[in-house]
């Protein structure tokens, strides 16, 4: 008899110390002041500043260091302006620069403009997004400098990507869709 | 010996049981299939045309997908107005005619500079988004594109038969077996009530007898108990037997403090990786771009959702449809629209006049993965440099509908990864010497991270 509440002692036991571990909380931590920073971690809830958040926007009237002002207006006149930019990289380093521009192309563009830059991506395959035009399309007759602008502001129901993209990420990949043209046109 | 008959109605009601059982289920399901072709009947086809002239809606409709749907829809606002029965409304409200949509199509800019009044109009009410000129496009194109807009044809309806099929088909498979397993059960349950009866008579009879059974005698003589605790080698094994025991459970229960393998939390909003990075093969990095160049991969800012999702305002699902798992956990396209609209609650989307209303509140993600303070890790330099996937530590999350955490990201896991994996030495000018050097004085071709110092305490912790 005691052999066998001893048994039932000893699985409860098991069964109480295993179902502690519930996936929806985080699991025990030994010494949490040695865990967790003083300071402010990435994105970290701080209740006093102004969004509630640590991530902020630059101040207003700053320049990041190593960033440089764009200088055309996100307004239709802008983008005409912009059309006769021509792309500041190296023309030396022309093959790094689209093997750089084809591999963001691939992460950021493809999903929509397809690999090809005929706008059939796998979103516009799936149906999820519609009407996205192919590069080659006459009536946009696209150029390094238009793309960039395109890349930096959004266009319609495309949105800016200054965010993912650095500045010379974003040539880069301008001259990689100046290239799929090339291609498409030929 | 009379008892034993009662064995008898026994066997016979549990066959017709059964029997009955498995007859009903086919017609359970036959009955299901019996309402499907109803709903084909609907299908109807739409008057082709519009005021401009006869179009043929099907071509209209691949003409718009390609050319229009990026900034038109038939039933809603987007960047342009919605397309639905525009002939109509600009010839009969408006007092325009056709050859005014066949220039404004081909060159709205033009018309625009002309002076036109309407088309003045309707460029400033949608703060002076220029409709990109389509040359290209003929007034029969135009047409077809007209008839779609006047009566799309019923495409939909055709689509959406195989899929209410599919469930019903899968529900009436769910019943059929589930009869199937009650009536093993009662089979079960029932030869497990003979043997008690077979058992009972059978002590009875042993009884009448005069046999002693086993337990009796037991019982008679020393209690079990006592019997193990006068034997003192039984309990010193036994004991010693607990003690590891208990040191084995004590280990392993401490082991996993501060290990957060497996955590799944609640987030704000229902984000499935599954439908993003599995269904529709979006790249990790498209979302977490700052893997790339810097030591936290990053929670997508809300713009990064809304590059698709200014789009995307509803959620339709696979071409499949939702499989019977989904739905059994509530996933269906209703709950995922609806996380779609806690998105534009949280960035402040204006979906009725397609503007942002500056409204906006931060959405308060759960951070799953996160390293204690004192281990130092860079994303940059694991997926950039090293060239890992994002799987290898994060596991399939392509197919995880909730986030969680794959790896126990524990020291142990990552110096074992670090011993195993080469150093991405290809196409590194830059320390092409100190990896040629490291390989010759280990006398290999290729160099592990851990014969380049990653094992060195002070390579994380500092």
């Amino acid at each position: 008899m005691m052999k066998k509440s001893l048994v039932i002692a000893l699985i409860g036991a098991v069964l109480g110390l295993s179902s502690c571990q519930d996936t929806k909380q985080p699991n025990y931590q030994y010494m949490p002041n040695m865990y967790e920073p003083v300071s402010y971690e990435t994105y970290q809830k701080v209740e006093w500043m102004p969004e509630g958040t640590e991530a902020m926007l630059p101040a207003d009237h700053t320049i990041a260091r190593g960033k440089k002002p764009y200088r055309f207006e996100n307004t239709p006149e802008g983008k005409e302006l912009s059309r006769s930019m021509s792309s500041p990289l190296d023309s030396l380093a022309m093959d790094e620069n689209l093997a750089t521009g084809g591999e963001l192309y691939g992460i950021y563009c493809a999903i929509c403009h397809g690999n090809r830059g005929d706008g059939q991506g796998n979103l516009v395959k799936r149906e999820k997004i519609l009407g996205v035009p192919t590069y080659a399309d006459a009536g946009r007759n696209i150029s390094v400098g238009s793309t960039y602008h395109v890349i930096y502001y959004g266009q319609n129901a495309m949105g800016s990507y200054a965010n993912q993209l650095n500045e010379t990420e974003r040539w880069q990949v301008a001259e990689y869709v100046m290239k799929l043209k090339a291609d498409l046109t030929k | 010996m009379k008892k034993v008959q009662n064995r008898q109605p026994f066997i016979a009601i549990t066959g017709f049981c059964l029997v009955v059982s498995l007859l009903l289920s086919p017609t359970l399901s036959a009955q299901d299939q019996a309402t499907e072709p109803a709903a084909t009947q609907e299908a109807a086809d739409g008057g082709a045309g519009s005021p401009c002239g006869p179009g043929d809606p099907v071509k209209g409709k691949q003409l718009f997908n390609q050319n229009c749907a990026a900034c038109h829809a038939l039933d809603r606002k987007m960047t342009g107005p919605a397309l639905g029965g525009v002939a109509t409304r600009l010839t009969e409200q408006e007092g325009l005619d056709c050859e005014w949509i066949y220039a404004w199509v081909k060159n709205s800019p033009g018309v625009i500079a002309s002076g036109d009044a309407y088309g003045n109009r309707i460029y400033g009410e949608y703060s002076q988004a220029a409709m990109t000129p389509f040359p290209t496009l003929s007034n029969q194109d135009i047409n077809d594109i007209l008839a779609y807009a006047e009566a799309p044809p019923p495409a939909p309806v055709a689509a959406a038969t195989p899929a209410a099929g599919a469930p019903a088909a899968g529900t009436s498979q769910g019943i059929s077996n589930e009869l199937i397993l009650g009536a093993l059960a009662l089979v079960f349950a029932l030869l497990v009530m003979m043997l008690f009866l077979v058992n009972r008579t059978l002590r009875r009879i042993a009884e009448a007898n005069g046999v002693l059974t086993e337990k009796e005698k037991a019982a008679k003589g020393v209690p079990l108990w006592k019997a193990f605790a006068q034997n003192q080698f039984l309990v010193l094994v036994t004991s010693i037997f607990l003690l590891l025991a208990g040191a084995y459970f004590a280990y392993s229960w401490m082991m996993q403090i501060g290990v957060d393998q497996g955590y799944m939390p609640v987030q704000p909003i229902h984000y499935s990786h599954k439908v993003h990075a599995g269904d529709n093969g979006i790249d990790c990095k498209y979302c977490h771009s700052s893997a790339r160049v810097s030591k936290t991969s990053g929670i997508p800012a809300l713009n990064v959702c809304m590059n698709c999702h200014k789009s995307i305002y509803e959620y339709k699902g696979n071409p499949e449809g939702p499989s019977a798992e989904d739905l059994a956990k509530g996933y269906t396209n209703e709950f995922y629209t609806g996380e779609i609209k806690k998105l534009y609650a949280a960035v402040g989307w204006d979906e009725q006049n397609q503007q942002y209303t500056g409204d906006s509140k931060p959405v308060e993600w759960v951070r799953i993965h996160n390293l204690p303070d004192f281990a130092y890790f860079n994303h940059a330099q694991h997926v950039s440099v090293g060239k890992i996937e994002c799987q290898t530590c994060h596991g399939p999350v392509q197919e995880m509908e909730v986030m969680y955490q794959y790896s126990p990201l524990t020291m142990g896991w990552c110096v074992n990864c670090h011993r195993t994996t080469n150093v991405q030495m290809e196409g590194n000018a830059y320390y092409e010497k100190i990896h040629e050097e490291l390989a010759k004085k280990y006398g290999v071709e290729k160099v592990t991270a851990a014969q380049m110092g990653g094992l060195e305490c002070g390579k994380c912790h500092y």
